[in-house]
């Protein structure tokens, strides 16, 4: 039955995460996109509102409550605070989550107990490959049955925290013929033999976040390093709570970009009136908005699909898509709203502008 | 909690009217489009009866809900008129607008009328022959600007005396002329007054002084009548009126302004219906010629036409969901102006960029009038225009997110 309605606790979490991000994320979005470091202290308290730990599985000490549309809520808060810091601090969701999902019970056993704990503990996955038209079905990291275990072979770019993490989650093609259903995920080491890590990334936008590149040289591990065993996973399922996470931090950055030049808008006079009195301003205005809600829409349709237990495939590519083009055309007009103020890195709108840019370039980040 | 199924009790009654589409709409489709001012009777005849029989609501026609909103209604209601109204307008948009049914007109006495008013007005599309009601607002001088009505009601002994022209008035050929319906006229008893003194006045078929002047000639929607009518010294009784006479009271106007809350989601879900037609067109010769779409490759390894054919697919879902949440906020009881507006701009853009994408597409084929495409295109473009054209609901879209009167941003 159609309901667009939070319920109750979800409506909660949206509360609680929101002022985190609107009071503390926010203040140190901008000293992060300088620096490109983030404040300790700013990690350490958002990992006690248990992101990671909630979903796992209660006998790992979590709160074992996983739901994507909820997930999508909380990506949204945390992209409207800072989409850099939202990225860091649920990066370890992209090794534990896939584990708590599809993981065998020696895996679970293993790696899980950690992200129950009180400290934050970092962790990642390797997805994206350093090739002009990348694409999550046709993975070119290569991972060969060899004796008792696996040879992994290729390149891995955007891997964020691979610096700090202890074991990575890298995707990589068992059987290329296969699309998605030919990829799997091994669990290596960071320090393990063949694998380099290179210095970090220089990126255009997302700058407070660590990503660096992963190259794979005959990189052996054992067949127990494979997430879920002979079962193998369900890649496609996973990539698709990728682009519903992504996208609710769009949604958030989109958001932010608004809420920015709607209060500028009206603050600003020229002629003796506040701009936003303009036509001009105000349809770019209305605009932002009628975009914002249809792409969260969009989002937590897909969202709602996948906690239904559906690949939804289709809905989230579509709607990580449409977020792509919008987050860049509502933080674009976020920039133009300010006119030559917004280009001044006084002001955070340019930030979002290529921190938007992002969508686009990158998948398989974040999850839900 | 957040929830976008439709349940299964909604799914079937939505069957019964894409069937109505399907099977009664789509075959006469091109021929009402293409003979612009021959009544499709026999199409009437067959919507009025499976309306009596089957009370399956079609076109405009809120009576028979209370004031098209409120909190009272069943929780549904709304939500099951936006889901039928993109089933029928899946079939054809024109033929939609041209059901028998007490359409605007009723929804005017709805909102304004007294209880005796709407017995004594609407009994009469629960029985007989076909009828249609309308509602005639716009003048030659003014449309989206509807406070400068300059057409007259003046009060002579135990009458009122209409005078003026109102044009873009939709059924008002069947509804003055061609059955036994009415036409509700909106007209000034005060002129100085402003806003106020514009009143609703529901003016029988057939009155004296009332004429069909013409009937337009237009772009798409042909099927539908839109008719300009003319006042001259037309005799109306007292208790025509609806409402109260007085001045000060604002009462009818801003009444029926409210509708619009109700109706922005309706012409939206109309676009979507339309949208829907040439996506599933266009869906169903892509796979005749083996072009398949492939969800969730590279974005940069998709064809244009994929890529395309995404972007109207991504386009019309997200006009559909806000013109879900419009709806369900209505059934919920929340007030939904801005949302109503955000659906209404949103799905009236996206559709006519819909249509248009989809007879370019469709190459030599999409332009030739042997397919519907290029009539769906044509259709389209009403949405973006009536009912509140695209700018005026950017401009209240604009004006409750800034928090805005219509004095400061105009």
């Amino acid at each position: 039955m159609i309901d667009f309605e939070l319920s109750e606790e979800q409506q909660m979490i949206r509360d609680s995460v929101g002022a985190f991000a609107r009071e503390e994320i926010r203040p140190a979005a901008r000293p992060a996109d300088e620096s490109g470091t983030i404040p300790a202290a700013l990690i350490a308290k958002a990992w006690q509102f248990g992101f990671v730990s909630g979903a796992i599985p209660e006998k790992f000490g979590g709160g074992d409550a996983r739901s994507a549309v909820t997930g999508a809520i909380v990506a949204e808060e945390l992209g409207f605070g800072d989409i850099s810091i939202a990225l860091h601090v649920l990066a370890p969701r992209l090794f534990a989550f896939p584990i708590v999902e599809m993981g065998t019970d020696d895996q679970r056993a293993k790696y899980l107990k950690r992200f129950a704990g009180p400290d934050f503990a970092a962790a990642t996955a390797a997805v994206m490959e350093p090739r002009f038209d990348f694409d999550l079905s046709a993975q070119q990291v290569s991972a060969k049955r060899d004796g008792a275990g696996y040879v992994l072979n290729g390149g891995k770019c955007y891997v964020p925290l691979a610096a700090e993490s202890d074991s990575i989650l890298v995707y990589a093609a068992t059987d290329a013929s296969k699309g998605f259903a030919g990829v799997d995920g091994f669990i290596v080491p960071r320090g393990a033999a063949g694998v380099t890590i290179s210095e970090r990334e220089k990126n255009m936008g997302l700058k407070a976040l660590a990503t660096y590149e992963l190259t794979f040289k005959d990189c052996r591990v054992g067949a127990d390093a494979r997430l879920g065993g002979d079962k193998g996973i369900d890649f496609s399922r996973l990539m698709s709570e990728s682009r519903v996470a992504f996208a609710a931090m769009g949604v958030g950055v989109m958001n932010a970009a608004f809420e920015y030049a709607r209060d500028y808008a009206k603050e600003r006079k020229a002629f003796g009136v506040p701009i936003a009195t303009k036509q001009a301003i105000a349809f770019i205005l209305a605009d932002m908005a009628i975009e914002i809600d249809a792409a969260r829409l969009l989002v937590w349709e897909a969202a709602y699909k996948l906690d239904k237990g559906g690949d939804a495939l289709k809905e989230s590519y579509l709607a990580k898509n449409y977020v792509s083009q919008s987050a860049l055309k509502v933080t674009d007009n976020g920039v133009q709203v300010l006119g030559g103020h917004g280009y001044i890195r006084e002001h955070p709108v340019e930030m979002w502008l290529r921190d938007a840019r992002g969508f686009s370039a990158i998948d398989g980040i974040a999850t839900v | 909690m957040i929830d976008f199924e439709l349940e299964p009790q909604i799914l079937s009654r939505l069957q019964m009217f894409h069937a109505v589409s399907e099977h009664m709409m789509r075959p006469i489709s091109r021929d009402c489009d293409e003979h612009e001012h021959t009544k499709p009777t026999k199409f009437y005849e067959s919507m009025w009866q499976a309306s009596a029989a089957a009370d399956i609501q079609v076109g405009n026609d809120r009576s028979k809900k209370a004031d098209g909103a409120a909190a009272s209604a069943p929780r549904r209601a709304n939500l099951m008129t936006v889901l039928s109204t993109e089933e029928l307008c899946w079939g054809d948009a024109g033929l939609y607008l041209s059901t028998p049914n007490s359409g605007l007109g009723g929804a005017a006495v709805m909102a304004a009328g007294t209880p005796e008013q709407k017995e004594r007005f609407l009994k009469r599309f629960k029985e007989g022959k076909p009828k249609w009601g309308a509602m005639a607002i716009t003048e030659p001088s003014f449309g989206s600007d509807s406070s400068q009505v300059t057409t007259t009601a003046t009060r002579d002994g135990d009458h009122w005396v209409i005078n003026g022209t109102k044009i873009f008035c939709t059924a008002g050929e069947m509804a003055a002329e061609k059955s036994e319906g009415f036409v509700v006229v909106w007209a000034t008893v005060d002129k100085s007054a402003g806003r106020p003194g514009i009143k609703p006045f529901v003016v029988e078929h057939n009155t004296p002084g009332m004429t069909v002047a013409r009937v337009e000639n237009k772009l798409g929607i042909r099927a539908s009548d839109t008719a300009a009518l003319i006042f001259d010294n037309c005799r109306i009784p007292l208790d025509a009126l609806l409402g109260s006479a007085e001045v000060r009271k604002e009462g009818g106007f801003k009444d029926v302004m409210a509708t619009f809350d109700a109706t922005r989601p309706i012409v939206a879900a109309m676009a979507i219906g339309v949208g829907r037609a040439a996506l599933d067109f266009v869906r169903d010769f892509l796979k005749d010629q083996k072009v398949a779409i492939r969800y969730g490759i590279s974005p940069r390894r998709l064809t244009a036409v994929e890529r395309d054919f995404m972007e109207m697919e991504v386009q019309l879902q997200a006009a559909r969901l806000l013109t879900w949440r419009a709806a369900w906020m209505l059934d919920t009881g929340k007030r939904n102006s801005l949302e109503a507006s955000m659906a209404k701009a949103k799905a009236g853009l996206a559709v006519t960029l819909i249509t248009q994408k989809a007879v370019e597409l469709l190459g030599p084929l999409g332009y030739s009038r042997k397919i519907l495409v290029e009539k769906w295109m044509r259709d389209a473009k009403i949405n973006d225009i009536f009912e509140g054209t695209q700018q005026i609901n950017m401009i209240i879209i604009a004006r409750r997110i800034l928090n805005y009167s219509s004095k400061e941003l105009n």
